[in-house]
């Protein structure tokens, strides 16, 4: 654990309140960009910051310094953010359907490859932008909570399946699940692969597990 | 063969699929078929485009901002070292402080000089002479003291039951105020630290077994912010009733009200 850290929980916990208020100014940061992540809207990624460090100061006598206070505190988040998003209700998939007719007109489109900031390719990297958010909505809680831990903050599959109570399998699943629903929804903007085209394109294909 | 599916390429771009297929067969099919390669580049791209997802800026002062937001709600504030002993001396721990006193001295009256509570006296030796034997004097006076402590430990486990219970059974609306349980849980968590260490002293486990889990849960509920959303709520509310904590406290209350728990002087003088 950061010394920092370790010396800021160890004064907390003895009822330092300056102390716990360095953890929450040195993490409120890294908190909210994981609580945006999760739920994809500021007001409740505010509401899951403060809602977090409320619970951390409650439960911070429990913390036993096994892991760092970051690894902590982000788990704390990761399950507020969870008990929201399953009271959220969801986003249909139909809403991304209705999208995509808008979004096959540009489909062709492809930025340029010099880098200059054409308007058609801002219109294009916000479209993108648009439709990443819209794809996030339509996962499950599960799945979209396995997904940015294991894409954005590299928890490994262990660690996962532990916030969220599931076994390895269940984990590796979800996230499949969650990066096959984002590819679907991608694809005319992305490329046009997502699984298809391996059968015209090498029937023979004699290098397969 | 087969191409790679999806999970596969997935489970590579990640660094996890050692436990499955094994990254060393799947880098050797990616390098002999083009279409596994273009699929992994096409999955590659997705992520990427996941990736360029802005997410809001918070400035270096935002930990300053929600220390700002979040401070008020705290139940501890900076205080003065002399604070908390401050909060011994409000009236109504006084009062309870002197009712456990007179209890302690009347139990002690009481063993001294009531003699129908002693024991059977050992063969050869009259029955109400306890002077006559110090030791089991001795013995009769931490057996009443005791006595007195169950039964005011009943009456207290009683109390946290009624407590608890109308806690779980709070209307739950979108937000909940718990600001009376709140203030109860508080003076029942001072109670309930005097009897457990009392229990402690005497040797009662089972007693202090018992405080000890509700004092916990008494913890809990009087740190809680007094309004609290609906989930916060049923969290807690699942913790208690996860716990057994109400159950537990009503059949143990319920046998020290009859008597049937023993003092550990009796357990030792009997048992």
């Amino acid at each position: 654990m950061d010394v920092n850290d370790a010396h800021d929980v160890t004064q907390a916990q003895a009822g330092d309140e300056l102390a716990f208020r360095r953890l929450v100014e040195r993490h409120g940061r890294g908190v909210f960009q994981l609580a945006f992540r999760l739920t994809g809207s500021e007001p409740d990624a505010e509401d899951i910051v403060q809602e977090t460090f409320l619970k951390a100061f409650r439960e911070l006598r429990r913390f036993e310094a096994r892991s760092s206070f970051k690894t902590w505190i982000h788990r704390v988040a990761v399950n507020c953010a969870y008990d929201l998003l399953r009271q959220r209700p969801r986003r249909k998939a139909e809403s991304l359907d209705a999208a995509d007719e808008d979004g096959a007109q540009g489909g062709g489109i492809e930025p340029e490859a010099d880098g200059t900031s054409r308007p058609d390719r801002l219109a294009f990297g916000a479209e993108v932008q648009r439709r990443v958010r819209t794809a996030l909505e339509l996962l499950t809680p599960t799945e979209r909570t396995a997904f940015v831990l294991r894409h954005f903050e590299g928890r490994s599959l262990v660690e996962i399946g532990e916030t969220l109570g599931l076994r390895t399998g269940a984990t590796k699943h979800s996230i499949f699940r969650a990066v096959q629903k984002m590819r679907r929804a991608l694809a005319p903007f992305v490329g046009t692969a997502v699984g298809i085209g391996k059968e015209g394109l090498e029937p023979g294909c004699s290098a397969g597990l | 063969m087969n191409h790679l599916t999806e999970e596969q390429l997935v489970l590579y771009h990640y660094g996890d699929a050692a436990e499955s297929a094994g990254t060393a067969s799947i880098e050797e099919h990616l390098h002999a078929c083009a279409a596994c390669e273009a699929d992994l580049i096409d999955l590659r791209r997705t992520l990427n485009a996941v990736d360029a997802l802005p997410v809001p800026d918070r400035g270096d002062g935002y930990g300053s901002e929600v220390w700002a937001r979040i401070q008020p709600s705290l139940n501890r504030r900076s205080e003065p070292w002399w604070q908390p002993l401050q909060a011994l001396f409000v009236p109504r721990r006084i009062v309870f402080a002197g009712g456990v006193l007179v209890l302690m001295v009347a139990a002690f009256v009481a063993g001294r000089f009531v003699p129908d509570l002693q024991p059977a006296a050992p063969d050869g030796q009259e029955a109400g002479a306890p002077a006559a034997n110090p030791q089991f004097a001795a013995v009769e006076q931490r057996q009443v003291r005791e006595r007195i402590l169950l039964i005011a430990v009943g009456d207290h486990l009683e109390r946290s039951q009624v407590a608890l219970v109308e806690l779980v059974n709070n209307p739950a609306g979108p937000h909940v105020d718990i600001s009376d349980e709140r203030r109860n849980a508080r003076e029942l968590v001072f109670e309930n630290r005097l009897y457990r260490q009392t229990a402690l002293t005497t040797g009662d486990q089972a007693v202090a077994s018992v405080l000890d889990d509700l004092e916990r849960v008494l913890v809990e509920i009087a740190n809680s912010p007094a309004r609290m959303s609906k989930a916060d709520f049923e969290k807690v509310r699942t913790r208690i009733e996860q716990q057994g904590i109400i159950f537990k406290v009503r059949v143990f209350g319920e046998r020290v009200r009859e008597g049937s728990v023993p003092s550990p002087v009796d357990a030792r003088v009997h048992g």
